[in-house]
């Protein structure tokens, strides 16, 4: 640790409690009603009531293409009938889980008390028949009036609309640079099916061999279907508190050991210097200045996987193994089985369980730590989980403890 | 290739860029055949994307520099997924880092090889997709003569 232990304010914050809608495929609901089932669920799971809360924090608010926000800052601010001191929701944050480290800043600040977070999506709902095209910028059409600016200029001209295909030549460089092979890579895709099927909210159950991951059609070399997460509909919330209202909450509250949203360098798709990492590592190397326990601690990694290379790019950069070595880490995929040395997206992840868009896996560390897995809970009660979300440019990363 | 009604022959559709005066000089230098950047006059960096101030020296004297074209694949990816109408896959997308200066790169497709064909490292040259009625001229690589 290098920073002063009284300049890590987000210890002043605890998770207090965590919910969920339904989750599926195509749920044809009003998104918003997604959205208020996940933060009555965690409110809730807290203790608390809607009374309580007075801090509202969400990614990315009322904004993007169809299917992307499932509701902002203001649907549930009404819908609910709060009354709040604090409130923010943005889609320029360094990676979805940006709304929880606010939260947790907002709080040990002395803003507000409870804060209400969520993401909430039904892109696959959106997406109906016409497929990813249909929620893509320009809706997929010929038109010729819709324009690309910002930083989708140096993309979409180029008829690279999905980051799959700018991911994908991150994990060609990986794979040139260190060695990696698909069938390490694939380990990440086989692990979260078997997870998924002990998940049963989980959307992909059926069984996945290595064979099957191999044989599925190619997306964009080197990545094929099974690397690509599964849109959905659903919506995630969960409680942040104060760590002096612990009294008031239903059970012991998950502790913030430390938070990290760095991104070193320039912040792009394809100028980051490092193509075959991300910045993830910057946020990786934040976080353990800010804490005394070390990636050997770590009883369960809940790591983004929108597309299974930015795992890969988390898990070097959480140190989790050596810069280039991810591929040998996942070797086999026994170490990040559930009862692997690090289990890895124990809930299935998005690849197998959809796109929650990074808040599955802070709702996920939780479950695991709270002991609430059922069939799929790591063994050995484990005190130590990290959740990491964002890919490319932007990263997020949490380390949270036990707080009993 | 699908062709659009508004485009030339075997001009496939593209989302073009919104132009602007900052951008300019990237999209539309291709209509004389030259690549061309920001370059800074106080010590010589090229920009890109384009800014309103260098980043090496900080000065706002910057100018528009044609260079060789001649670039190197930093890595590729063979889109195989049909995403939206236009280019018909399989075809490349890539990171390519101009000769010029080594954080000189920008993302572009690969063009006139087999997609499985083209390797990390491999030297390519600029060659323009022609958009003459939307005023843009795409940079895109061949491999290099
Ligand atoms: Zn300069």
């Amino acid at each position: 640790m290098s920073e002063a232990t009284d300049l890590i304010g987000e210890r002043r914050a605890v998770i207090s409690g965590v919910g969920q809608s339904d989750i599926g495929r195509r749920l044809f609901r009003d998104p918003l009603e997604l959205t208020i089932d996940a933060c009555l669920a965690a409110i809730e799971d807290a203790g608390l009531t809607t009374a309580d809360i007075d801090g509202l924090s969400t990614y990315p608010g009322a904004t993007g293409p169809n299917g992307f926000s499932g509701g902002g800052i203001t649907d549930v601010h009404d819908a609910l009938r709060l009354n709040v001191n604090w409130f923010t929701g943005g889609l320029e944050y360094p990676g979805q889980l940006g709304a929880v480290i606010n939260a947790c800043l907002a709080v040990s600040a002395g803003l507000c008390k409870h804060v209400l977070v969520w993401r909430s999506v039904y892109e696959g709902s959106a997406q109906g028949s016409g497929g990813r095209a249909a929620v893509m910028p320009g809706g997929g059409s010929t038109t010729t009036s819709f324009k690309a600016s910002g930083f989708m200029q140096w993309l979409l001209p180029f008829s690279a609309p999905s980051a799959a295909t700018w991911i994908a030549m991150y994990a060609q460089r990986h794979f040139h640079e260190y060695g990696t092979t698909r069938e390490q890579l694939g380990q990440i895709a086989v692990n979260s099916r078997k997870n998924a099927a002990l998940n049963p909210k989980g959307i992909y159950r059926d069984p996945m061999s290595l064979d099957d991951y191999l044989a599925a059609r190619m997306i964009s070399t080197p990545l094929c279907l099974y690397d690509c997460d599964v849109p959905c509909d659903g919506g995630t919330a969960v409680i942040v508190s104060r760590v002096d209202t612990i009294p008031d909450l239903r059970k012991p509250p998950i502790k913030v050991e430390a938070v990290a949203a760095a991104t070193h360098g320039r912040p792009s798709w394809d100028q980051y210097d490092d193509l075959a990492s991300m910045p993830a590592q910057d946020a990786g190397k934040e976080l353990w200045k800010r804490t005394d326990l070390k990636p050997s601690d770590v009883d369960c990694a809940q790591m983004y996987d929108g597309f299974s290379f930015i795992t890969v790019a988390w898990l070097e950069g959480m140190g989790f193994c050596k810069k280039g070595e991810a591929g040998p880490f996942l070797e086999g995929g026994q170490r990040i089985a559930l009862d692997g040395e690090l289990p890895l997206n124990t809930n299935g992840g998005q690849l197998s369980s959809g796109r929650l868009h990074g808040f599955g896996f802070i709702h996920e560390a939780c479950v695991q730590l709270w002991g609430e897995g059922g069939d799929r809970q790591v063994p050995n009660n484990p005190e130590v989980a990290v959740a990491c979300s964002g890919g490319g440019p932007m990263a997020s990363t949490l380390l949270l403890t036990q707080g009993r | 290739m699908a062709k659009s009604k508004e485009a030339a022959p075997d001009i496939p559709f593209r989302i073009m860029p919104a132009l602007t005066d900052l951008n300019a000089h990237f999209w539309q230098g291709g209509r004389d055949g030259e690549l061309r950047f920001q370059r800074c006059k106080g010590c010589g960096y090229y920009l890109h994307p384009p800014s309103v101030i260098c980043p090496k020296c900080w000065s706002k004297d910057i100018g528009i520099e044609a260079v060789s074209g001649r670039a190197e694949v930093l890595t590729f990816s063979v889109n195989v997924q049909n995403w939206m109408p236009g280019l018909e896959p399989p075809f490349v997308l890539a990171i390519v880092r101009c000769l010029e200066q080594d954080d000189l790169r920008l993302t572009t497709n690969i063009v006139n090889i087999d997609p499985y064909e083209v390797t990390i490292g491999m030297a390519v040259q600029v060659v323009f997709e022609p958009h003459v009625d939307q005023e843009v001229w795409l940079p895109l690589f061949e491999p290099a003569k």
